[in-house]
């Protein structure tokens, strides 16, 4: 019970705006992520738990309580951190000009070590990971929602991040894709070992989470031990 | 590095097929206006100069006064004649020039005309016909008349081709017309008439034979222009300028360029080239831009630097630039043999005005591209997760 945790936050507070039209959005959040854990952030609507995986994504600086130097960090040092963490999104954001494998390789282009050529071979056997070996060079608009969304995934994974964030992965999806999806991504990131913050509406993928968290009014409300599987 | 393994912008802008021909039609259209108006300028300014460039000689003289052959001041034939004691000068011919009043023989209608009388001992022109008929304009009143001039003379040369005896009134004198060249109408005038000095004077009874336009000196072989020029200048009383010849069709041509409206109106001209295609480059920038922002954004959650961002919109740019630019060129060449054939203007593609137009497409689309830069700041990633 002594992994160490990738992800922690201490007394997290976060405002939009200023002057008299500050708001504030985070309230005193906590938590902690340890590799190789999968944890599903459930809560509705405006609840700030967008906002909240864009401070763990280094996609804003955060103001106050990010125990570590991303507070009001600059820009460069928030795409170095960008560059360790793999994203999914909830529209696939696919690039439309690319085929499937270069969609993949341009997640490791941004790391210079990885030469061209390893960087078509690892997008090529991520791709196949994910099921999609015939789709290699295929352009996003002939693939289907659930292959874009494993796209996505590949594109996510293939630099082997110690993080993976995903906003809503499966509400694009019918429930068979959206489970398949989500089952893959446990599948891969257990493979990897690493660690997934997946926030999500959709109750029917709640079952790969080794655990729940709840975010209510930008305060994580409940901290649940398990899910339950259906 | 990072800009060469995946060429996005190359792979951006050929994805959308019609969207590409479009911005090329567009970008080739900026192009051919501004090579168009560049040629006609150029071909206007050179069609003032087609006389000079026949002149047979290296060194001419003029007066300080004089601006361009539509403005000469005379000066004494003296100082021509002098330039014979100076080393390195072979011959000299003295031109004179005016402007008159030619009478149509068919319709009886006057019409202003060049009128250029020189020694006819030797022709000062590199025309043959000129050459062959110098017996002719010893004759009295006979001249030699261009059949480039404006048809507004009447169709002189073919009732000259035809055998008959053509006959018309210049200046108010019977003169007959002794023989045919072919030179062309400039901006200094429509028409050309070429006779003997002696018929010059009877034609102008305030000029005399000791009053020269343009003092036309022919080197010996092999002497250095440059140095004999020297000489003269050394020689000369400054009543007159020693210029070479390309120094006179310079001379020539910055008179039209300066003290015209042409130079603005063609430039102006090629600015408007230069907006159109901005805009045009501009808008097919933005639109990219605003259709790839959600992938843009996501490229910028992925850990790339907004400075990729920007080089992929400044490649798009330049390649637009090049590629518009290739279809504008050969389709201008095209029309510039079409505007040769049908104005007989001198238009020709020079390389650096094609290297010249290429430059202004390029700066065109990066100043588009730099402007559409501002819509990828805009790309938040924090706002699309």
């Amino acid at each position: 019970m002594t992994p160490e945790a990738v992800i922690s936050i201490q007394a997290l507070n976060h405002f939009f705006g200023s002057g008299r039209l500050r708001k504030q959005i985070l309230f005193d959040v906590s938590t902690e992520i340890k590799a190789g854990e999968i944890v599903i952030m459930t809560g509705p609507s405006g609840s700030g738990k967008t906002t909240l995986l864009t401070l763990i994504g280094a996609l804003r600086s955060a103001q106050t309580g990010m125990g570590q130097e991303l507070q009001g960090a600059p820009t460069d040092l928030l795409v170095q951190v960008r560059r360790q963490i793999g994203y999914i999104f909830q529209a696939h954001n696919l690039l439309h000009s690319l085929t499937a494998c270069q969609n993949v390789q341009m997640s490791l282009e941004v790391h210079p070590q990885i030469s061209k050529r390893q960087s078509r071979q690892r997008a090529v056997a991520i791709l196949h990971g994910v099921g999609l070996g015939e789709w290699i060079n295929v352009y996003p608009h002939e693939l289907s929602g659930g292959q874009k969304q494993r796209v996505a995934i590949a594109r996510a994974l293939v630099s082997q991040p110690k993080i993976v964030l995903a906003d809503e992965p499966t509400a694009a999806l019918d429930k068979k894709s959206g489970h398949d999806v989500v089952a893959l991504m446990q599948q891969l990131a257990k493979q990897q070992g690493c660690s997934v913050l997946i926030v999500t509406h959709d109750h029917r993928i709640l079952d790969v989470a080794d655990r729940l968290i709840h975010m209510e009014d930008g305060r994580l409300s409940s901290t649940t031990k398990t899910a339950t599987p259906v | 590095m990072m800009v060469l393994a995946i060429p996005l912008a190359w792979l951006q802008l050929t994805r959308e097929k019609i969207r590409l021909v479009i911005a090329l039609a567009g970008i080739g259209f900026a192009v051919i206006l501004m090579l168009m108006q560049l040629g006609f300028r150029d071909a206007l300014y050179e069609s003032s100069v087609t006389l000079h460039h026949k002149l047979r000689g290296e060194l001419v003289l003029i007066s300080p006064q004089s601006n361009s052959l539509a403005a000469m001041k005379t000066f004494s034939s003296q100082r021509l004649y002098q330039t014979l004691g100076v080393e390195g000068v072979a011959a000299v011919n003295p031109i004179q020039l005016d402007f008159t009043f030619w009478k149509n023989p068919q319709t009886r209608r006057t019409r202003g005309i060049l009128v250029l009388g020189f020694d006819p001992k030797a022709s000062p022109f590199d025309l043959t016909e000129v050459e062959q008929n110098l017996d002719q304009i010893r004759l009295e009143d006979v001249v030699l008349f261009d059949r480039a001039s404006r048809e507004e003379f009447g169709s002189i040369a073919a009732m000259f081709d035809q055998g008959q005896r053509v006959v018309t009134e210049v200046s108010g004198r019977k003169v007959r017309v002794g023989g045919l060249f072919t030179l062309g109408a400039s901006f200094a005038s429509d028409g050309n008439i070429f006779t003997s000095d002696l018929n010059f004077v009877r034609l102008f009874s305030g000029r005399s034979l000791g009053e020269i336009d343009i003092g036309l000196i022919r080197l010996q072989p092999g002497v250095n222009p440059e140095r004999v020029s020297q000489g003269l200048k050394a020689a000369l009383p400054n009543d007159v300028v020693v210029l070479s010849k390309p120094e006179f069709i310079q001379f020539e041509k910055d008179y039209w360029a300066t003290s015209t409206a042409i130079g603005f109106i063609f430039t102006l001209g090629t600015t408007m080239g230069f907006i159109v295609g901005t805009v045009i480059v501009y808008q097919i920038l933005y639109t990219d831009v605003s259709d790839h922002l959600a992938e843009y954004a996501t490229l910028k959650a992925m850990g790339y630097k907004s400075t990729y961002l920007f080089k992929v919109v400044l490649q798009e740019a330049l390649i637009l630039s090049v590629l518009g630019y290739i279809p504008g060129f050969a389709l201008c060449l095209g029309l510039y043999e079409l505007t040769r054939n049908a104005t007989a203007l001198p238009l020709f593609m020079t390389f650096s005005r094609s290297l010249t137009v290429l430059l202004l497409a390029i700066i065109m689309c990066v100043v588009s591209g730099a402007i559409a830069l501002r819509k990828v700041q805009a790309a938040d990633p924090a706002d699309i997760f």
